[in-house]
């Protein structure tokens, strides 16, 4: 009798939640100290995907870093590399011309709703719903042969060039994007039907993983993430880049803080990202592709192959890199997942002295403690599809 | 399926099993274990659900609607107890590979592995301090998927490879070594 | 308020402190003295005026053999309140690579600091966490160090030695042998 009357005692388990674990997008490694069913400490380990490109891009002519960037937010390569080619931009000090800055915005927003599409999938599969993942993916599917007959890749596109694009878009291209998104706001009233309004998506995400506004802009976080918190930070308006500037927008922003909050916030992006991918298509204006700056951009591919004098000029570019001002630069664009930034120490050689990539999902991943503990297990895996990670960009 | 014959004439294949009931004759299949046991495999493979880096996402563009694996018997399974294969779908780093050998490790008997992608088949792009200069130098690789990353179409050829691979096996079953 | 102005209100505040202000591209930077950086940061957030309440990035740059003391820790700060930004620098040398978190004024240059240890190996005092992040905690020397080669160095990381050495050890229950 006395056995039983006696307290029961439990003590703190720790399980290693991943880095292979289908819930953690990636290679995530949460150690949890659980009691019960309660979080009461969350260590995450990142670096499983550590590949060294801050490094490699220090070794590399401006030109040739560009497709390592493809490979930081695979998810969205169209935004890494329209960041890139901005900051490189800015340090060379030229600028695009206005049909190739409404190109790079129309396939910038391209990118987002396929990233946004594949967050909406992969969050909701991981709380529980199958069906809007493979809706999800098949939308997704649509964006990919877009991409495809651009620049005849899928996933890892390295479209955009330092100073323009890389080809002009086609006429089909255009009628073909046009189209989907005339549709696109129809499918989203699809998916909201699904998800937004249903009970059991509501259960498990409201009042989840609750971050107020200073908290949030004091632990450094961008995008949707922050936004969700009711902060309107958003590079495209603080800082607009591009042909932000020349479109309407509007910044979708929270109340709370919590999932919910930053799921709406996400699915209204997804609806203005379409709006403004229609206005490029409607005002998309005439005229060359890459900018007049024989120093810093590639000479046509067709007068390389006729001419000596354009031949030189590309091998050396190529080979030594162009000649570029010393100073250091940094700047910030908004990629699905927040705020990229790329800072550039430049020592006047063609490549970068010191290349920083600031990472959304890095900050993000870093804030996990401060959401899951005191909650429960189960809220872990909301937390985690809420601030939506790339572990490519987070580890680099 | 061409591999297994049915011997039995067409004069004695029906039996009369109860006053009425005719059913059909017990067959008689003649084929070698090798045959009948590399079809089943073959057949049903189920892969280790292990992404890695950007192969991951072409590879869940694989699983999901438009290219549907499930049709060709292939269902991902979270853990590598009932799993038959591995897509080594990514970057495999240094710090990861421990990781990845021991997710192997784990897979029981017969196991393959395919590696996707220029990063896993030989570092790629990605020739620095961290990563491995190709998954084949800890692990046994039976398909080799190139491309960065490779498309969902190239992804169904490996996995059509690979079954060819196992229906050329000889006497896998027999013992263990 | 104009980039310019804050670094001069900073020159006023911590005339000592203050080494050198350099605009590049309408940015501007203001290279400080490492020892009261936590002071200079606390300013930059308490400041009405000023409100540097959002921490853009933290990295640490090597200037090997370019300039006297060999590393630089760069802030990057936004104010979301007043839209401005700033670049704060602090030099720090090679001999006493150590410097005062910054922890207590953002809470969100937490990993920043520590992968700053991890890449170039300056430590930041007052840091709850000071381990490797992104690369394994017992791996030798620091890659974004100017002298690091890209590939590694000749010294294979004994962890992924210890991977190399138990494939090899369980080679022998493949079926290929």
């Amino acid at each position: 009798m006395e056995d039983i009357e006696k307290p029961f005692e439990t003590k703190e388990m720790t399980i290693s939640m991943g880095p292979q674990h289908p819930a953690t997008h990636g290679v995530l490694r949460l150690v949890l100290n659980l009691n019960g069913e309660n979080v009461v400490k969350c260590t995450p380990h990142v670096g499983y995907l550590h590949r060294g490109i801050e490094k490699l891009g220090e070794n590399r002519t401006y030109f040739a870093a560009l497709p390592l960037t493809d490979r930081l937010d695979y998810i969205s390569s169209m935004n890494n590399n329209v960041g890139y080619v901005n900051a490189v931009e800015k340090l060379f000090g030229i600028e695009a011309p206005s049909r190739a800055k409404f190109i790079r915005t129309m396939v910038a927003e391209l990118g987002r709703i396929s990233s946004h599409i594949i967050w909406l999938g992969t969050h909701v599969l991981d709380i529980g719903a199958t069906t809007p993942f493979l809706l999800a993916m098949a939308e997704r599917e649509k964006i990919l042969d877009l991409f495809e007959e651009l620049c005849g890749a899928r996933l890892t596109v390295s479209y955009p060039r330092v100073g323009g694009v890389r080809n002009d878009v086609s006429q089909k291209f255009l009628d073909q994007a046009y189209e989907f998104a005339m549709k696109f706001d129809a499918r989203m009233d699809e998916y909201e039907t699904l998800v937004t309004e249903n009970r059991i998506w509501k259960e498990r995400t409201v009042d989840i993983g609750i971050i107020s506004a200073e908290e949030a802009v004091n632990w450094g976080l961008t995008g949707g993430t922050l936004r969700g918190s009711g902060v309107d930070y958003d590079v495209r308006k603080y800082f607009p880049y591009d042909a932000y500037d020349q479109v309407e927008f509007e910044v979708p922003v929270g109340k709370k803080g919590d999932c919910y909050d930053r799921y709406l916030v996400r699915v209204g992006e997804l609806r203005q990202a379409n709006r403004i991918l229609r206005q490029c298509i409607e005002k998309l204006p005439e005229g060359p592709v890459l900018a007049d700056a024989p120093k810093f951009t590639l000479p046509p591919k067709d007068m390389v192959l006729k001419d000596m004098e354009h031949l030189i000029h590309q091998f050396i570019l190529i080979t030594k890199g162009p000649t570029v001002p010393e100073g250091e630069i940094y700047v910030g664009t908004e990629v699905p997942k927040g705020e990229l930034g790329f800072y550039f120490v430049s020592d006047g050689t063609g490549r970068p002295y010191r290349m920083r990539v600031r990472a959304p999902s890095f900050i993000h991943a870093s804030v996990l403690p401060r959401l899951c503990e005191g909650g429960l297990i189960a809220d872990v895996i909301a937390n985690i599809g809420t601030i939506d990670i790339v572990l490519g960009e987070c580890d680099r | 399926m061409g591999l297994i014959t049915t011997l039995s004439a067409p004069s004695m294949s029906l039996v009369e099993v109860e006053e009425g009931v005719k059913v059909l004759s017990p067959n008689i299949v003649i084929t070698s274990m090798d045959k009948l046991i590399n079809w089943g495999r073959s057949s049903s493979l189920w892969p280790m659900t292990f992404g890695l880096a950007c192969c991951a996402i072409e590879m869940m563009a694989c699983y999901a609607s438009h290219n549907d694996l499930d049709r060709m018997g292939i269902i991902p399974r979270g853990s590598p107890r009932q799993a038959d294969f591995m897509f080594v779908a990514g970057t495999v780093t240094k710090k990861m590979s421990e990781i990845v050998r021991r997710v192997y490790d784990q897979m029981p008997e017969p196991r393959y592995v395919i590696s996707v992608g220029s990063c896993a088949n030989s570092g790629g792009i990605f020739n620095t301090y961290s990563t491995v200069q190709g998954c084949d130098t800890f692990l046994p690789i039976d398909v080799y998927i190139p491309g960065c990353p490779p498309r969902p179409e190239a992804f169904i050829d490996g996995i059509i490879k690979l079954q060819e691979k196992i229906k050329k096996e000889q006497f896998r079953w027999g013992r263990w070594r | 308020m104009e980039p310019l102005q804050i670094a001069e209100k900073i020159k006023e505040r911590f005339p000592e402190e203050a080494l050198a202000i350099r605009e590049f591209r309408g940015q501007v930077s203001v290279t400080v003295k490492k020892d009261r950086i936590r002071d200079i940061c606390r300013f930059l957030h308490d400041e009405p005026d000023l409100f540097f309440d959002y921490p853009v990035d933290l990295c640490g740059v090597d200037y090997m053999g370019m300039k006297e003391s060999r590393f630089e820790v760069v802030y990057h700060l936004y104010s979301i309140k007043h839209r401005h930004a700033l670049r704060l620098k602090a030099e720090v040398p090679e001999k006493d690579a150590r410097i005062d978190s910054v922890l207590p004024v953002w809470a969100g240059v937490n990993w920043h600091e520590r992968e700053c240890y991890d890449m170039f190996g300056i430590s930041f005092t007052g840091h709850p966490d000071m381990r490797r992040v992104l690369l394994p905690e017992d791996w030798e020397g620091h890659p974004l160090r100017k002298d690091y080669p890209v590939k590694g160095p000749e010294k294979e990381w004994s962890g992924f030695l210890d991977v190399l050495e138990r494939s090899k050890k369980y080679r022998r229950f493949d079926w290929q042998g």
